[in-house]
């Protein structure tokens, strides 16, 4: 047996947009084992649900991550809004979603950069974040912001898309797919990709499922799971179907990825044809009694919201299972084997988010 | 799609040999929680199968021990360290117990009292 060191990494690293940090077990150039550690920015939000009344809360919830900003709004209104057996209008439902589906382009081009940038592939990085530009583009057009942009609130949504916006909208969505074809071919057939991602890190389904993967993780393991599927806000009108890969390695993640943005440019439009016209919220009287477990689908993965209200304006708990929480064991799984080189491009294809984590 | 989100209070005698069974049936670990009750905690474990998800509820004292499931869900070891650092719950034999240093956090269990 090799002698074993243990090489610190992170939570500073040039690949790393958030601190995590990993104790690398190796021996010579291999990792035989990983222990993380995170924590360094535990901020407590879930605790203040205790001190702000539910419906302010909604502020604090898009705020737990800028990424994912949108979906953290949608997952803690929805589970408050069944607590209280309120029915949103179909047109807040629709745009919910399309915020939703713009949030996924948004993460999946930004983390698409991120990989290339992390195998120096520079101009391919700043081609994907010129792409997400668009993205962000539509959200200031709609919202007014372009990474926290609070369109969420119980009963609804607070801001509404005129017929030009939503003419926008598809407009950008036909453009974007043009221009992501070029971008998809180079990812997914270019020698230095493949050279660095295929048969890296490789998950079969059963052990996928056991370690709790979630999102494109998962479903690059051939489980054909998307939370999407249980139909909250508009999904229950759309054609969708989860992308899923059976090879389990990188590759395969950022393939997996790389259809949900082709099938977001999709669903965006159906939303757009689709959207009905009417109210964008109701009033909500009363105060939350009773608990809620919401499953929905972020970029990253399957999120979990639980509320549990105990029928005053403050909540008595607020919980959020990030992705990256149930991301984490698996990617532990993954380095096993690994070269110390390859760990930083590992680590990108969970997608991790600790801001979100740390909450 | 009208999936099963069910919550099913169970006992401490039954809680493992569940877990276990669902294992057996290969079901995936969703998310673990902790919530403060009058004189203890309300533990959630949540497993699914395919879109359906059960949710085991166990209550337990304030100073009850409480099993790890790492032993059979390696992948629970973030959650239960979070839900026995942030709380205060006691969970015993923890595959990789941080032993209260998950976070870096000032104060110890801050979830344990409310305000």
């Amino acid at each position: 047996m090799a002698k074993r060191s243990i090489v610190p990494f992170g939570p500073q690293h040039p690949v790393l947009p958030e601190p995590v940090h990993l104790d690398l077990v190796l021996e010579d150039e291999t990792v035989v084992g990983a222990i993380p550690n995170i924590g360094f920015v535990h901020r407590g939000l879930e605790k203040l649900v205790e001190l702000k009344d539910f419906k302010s809360y909604v502020y604090i919830a898009e705020r737990v991550c800028g990424i994912c900003s949108c979906g953290h709004g949608i997952g803690y209104c929805e589970s408050v809004e069944h607590v209280m057996e309120v029915e949103i209008p179909e047109r807040a439902k629709y745009l919910r979603t399309i915020w939703m589906e713009m949030s996924r382009i948004h993460s999946h081009l930004l983390w698409m950069g991120l990989l290339a940038d992390a195998m120096g592939f520079e101009s391919l990085f700043m081609e994907s974040w010129r792409l997400r530009e668009k993205v962000l583009d539509l959200f200031d057009l709609t919202t007014g912001g372009r990474i926290i942009f609070s369109v969420n609130c119980v009963g609804g949504v607070l801001k509404d898309m005129t017929a030009e916006m939503l003419q926008e909208i598809e407009r950008t969505m036909g453009e974007m797919e043009k221009a992501f074809k070029p971008l998809e071919e180079t990812f997914l057939g270019e020698y230095t990709v493949l050279s660095r991602l295929k048969g890296l890190g490789k998950m079969g389904p059963e052990q996928a499922v056991l370690s709790g993967a979630v999102g494109p993780t998962l479903r690059a393991s051939g489980i054909r799971y998307d939370a999407r599927k249980l139909g909250y806000c508009a999904y229950k009108d759309l054609d969708i179907e989860p992308v899923i890969d059976t090879e389990g390695d990188a590759y395969a993640r950022c393939k997996v990825r790389m259809g949900e943005v082709r099938q977001s440019f999709d669903l965006i439009c159906q939303l757009v044809a689709k959207i009905p016209e009417g109210p964008i919220s109701v009033p909500v009287k009363g105060n939350p009694k009773g608990e809620y477990f919401m499953r929905i689908e972020q970029p990253r993965g399957e999120a979990v919201y639980y509320v549990k209200g105990n029928g005053t304006k403050f909540l008595d708990r607020f919980r959020l299972r990030t992705p990256t929480t149930s991301n984490i064991p698996p990617m532990l799984d993954m380095l096993k084997g690994c070269q110390l080189a390859d760990v930083p491009l590992l680590i990108l294809t969970i997608d991790p988010c600790i801001s979100c984590t740390e909450r | 799609m009208e999936a099963l989100n069910r919550i099913l209070p169970i006992t401490m005698d039954q809680f493992l040999p569940t877990v276990i069974r669902y294992k057996l049936e290969e079901r995936r670990l969703v998310q673990i929680n902790a919530c403060r009750i009058e004189g203890g905690y309300e533990l959630s474990y949540s497993f699914a199968s395919g879109y359906n998800m059960d949710t085991l509820r166990l209550t337990v004292q304030e100073d009850e021990l409480v099993s790890s499931i790492t032993q059979i869900y390696p992948c629970a070891f973030m959650q239960e360290n979070e839900a026995a650092e942030l709380f205060g719950v006691k969970i015993e034999n923890i595959d990789r117990d941080y032993n209260g240093r998950l976070y870096r956090i000032d104060r110890q269990t801050p979830f344990k009292e409310k305000g």
